[in-house]
């Protein structure tokens, strides 16, 4: 269970989030939407403290911060509850896909390396990349280095993993291959916030659908509710917006997208 | 020509004897000006207060100074300033004084080594649980050293070079020997030629040292084919 709490964040003088509250039950998938800028990846990135909210409460699992007054070892705790799939990957290119995975297991949870190995092993089978667990991430597709990344962010047992835009920077090719992973990990129950431009993604896998725009939430509620019947002025915006750019594309794309 | 080929050759054997005090030097020294320069970087890069303006002094001070000067200073200024520092050896002396030297420059060396290092593999490291301290031993520190290895080994090079200095306090290295045996004998060219030729070799069995190290740790950043 996530809780959040009047989470407010500024860079300088620019406001980017404004008193942001919800909450995830646990194995909730929750997609966040909105137009570049709204603060999405922002507030992903305060619920673990990459960066540091001005105010607010974050509550995750039986951690509880108050993010005004923190110390070395809450926000330690509180990064222990989640881990992240990033844009950009950022896979550690000085270790193989394996080790990505099981790095963080052996550092952090001091396992050997044949209970590691055994893990990062059966995750990289999970995300079908078990033939490349040797391979360094230079040697890797896009696609591939994803999937190494989200069986990284799966080994330490998260109580909810966070994605932010996991195939934003993918060529187009790369991109059914690792929506397929985060849904199949979805199915398993798994606790998941997802910051995404995928719209069609984000109504298969969502239990819940935030709608952020301007440092707010303005939105939220099942799928099917804020595609299929959006109540706020801006939301509908933002969807024609997409529909508009995104109908060509849609169509020929439709069969990679298919999910399931 | 009044050159005698055959002398050179022969203090050449007499002049490697004293390879071992000029490598002495130069690896211990290097040494220190590594771990100085390590956290001298990591001041630098995470711009800790106070300690940032104090590292900004210390590197100004040893890049814009001459290393003679410093050894000068360390050796003969330090003990009238401190007793205690009567009884040290000229050896020691050249040993602080290339430290701090080499570390002033390798602060500026790991620093743009660790620039180099994308912020996001840190941030990856953090959210799977590592502290700061972990991800700098095992993701960080170990991709910077790679893209800081040509500059370094450039500081080394110059450190071997500079080591020859250490002769001007007394310290008898290959050149301290190099003009006894010139002095002696009066084949000034050839004695300093063949410490010439002796520091070139050693130069030259380190870059290869360096090239072979360098395809070693360079396994993880070549594409498969």
């Amino acid at each position: 269970m996530i809780k959040i709490s009047n989470i407010k964040k500024s860079f300088n003088k620019s406001v980017v989030l404004k008193d942001i509250s919800f909450h995830v039950t646990d194995g909730e998938v929750v997609a966040i939407i909105g137009p570049s800028g709204s603060g999405k990846s922002t507030l992903l990135r305060c619920i673990n403290f990459l960066e540091k909210p001005d105010s607010g409460k974050i509550e995750i699992g039986d951690v509880t911060v108050d993010t005004t007054k923190t110390t070395k070892s809450e926000i330690q705790k509180l990064r222990m509850q989640t881990s992240m799939v990033f844009q950009h990957y950022n896979l550690f290119k000085n270790k193989t896909a394996l080790e990505n995975v099981t790095h963080s297991l052996r550092v952090t949870k001091k396992l050997n390396k044949k209970q590691a190995d055994e893990i990062g092993r059966n995750l990289l089978d999970q995300v079908g990349l078990l033939s490349k667990a040797d391979s360094y991430p230079i040697s890797l597709s896009g696609g591939q280095q994803q999937r190494v990344g989200i069986a990284r962010a799966l080994a330490v047992g998260p109580n909810a993993i966070l994605f932010d835009e996991p195939t934003s920077s993918l060529d187009p090719e790369w991109v059914g291959e690792v929506l397929r992973v985060i849904s199949g990990i979805a199915n398993k129950e798994k606790t998941m916030i997802i910051v995404t431009h995928e719209m069609k993604f984000a109504r298969e896998v969502a239990d819940k659908v935030i709608f952020m725009d301007d440092g707010l939430i303005v939105e939220q509620g099942t799928p099917e509710a804020v595609f299929d019947n959006p109540q706020n002025e801006r939301t509908k915006k933002f969807l024609r917006n997409y529909q508009k750019h995104s109908s060509v594309e849609m169509d020929k794309e439709n069969g990679k997208f298919a999910l399931l | 020509m009044n050159f005698d080929f055959g002398y050179m050759i022969e203090i050449i054997p007499e002049l490697i004897k004293y390879v071992p005090v000029t490598l002495y030097i130069t690896i211990v020294s290097m040494l220190f000006a590594i771990i100085i320069g390590i956290f001298l970087a990591l001041i630098l890069v995470n711009r800790v207060p106070i300690l940032l303006q104090l590292s900004k002094v210390y590197i100004s001070f040893f890049r814009g100074t001459p290393p003679l000067v410093q050894l000068l200073i360390i050796y003969f200024g330090l003990p009238q300033l401190v007793p205690a520092l009567n009884s040290i050896t000229a050896a020691t002396a050249a040993i602080i004084a290339f430290s701090l030297n080499v570390s002033a420059y390798l602060a500026e060396i790991f620093r743009a080594g660790l620039d180099s290092v994308d912020k996001g593999q840190a941030e990856a490291a953090l959210t799977v649980g590592m502290t700061y301290p972990q991800a700098l031993r095992g993701i960080i520190l170990p991709q910077a050293a790679r893209n800081a290895i040509p500059a370094t080994g450039n500081t080394f090079l110059g450190l071997l070079k500079n080591s020859s200095l250490a002769f001007t306090i007394g310290v008898t290295e290959l050149l301290a020997q190099g003009k006894l045996l010139a002095t002696a004998t009066l084949n000034f060219f050839e004695a300093y030629l063949a410490v010439a030729l002796i520091y070139w070799g050693l130069t030259i069995i380190y870059s290869w040292l360096q090239t072979w190290y360098e395809n070693h740790i360079s396994k993880p950043y070549v594409r498969e084919t």
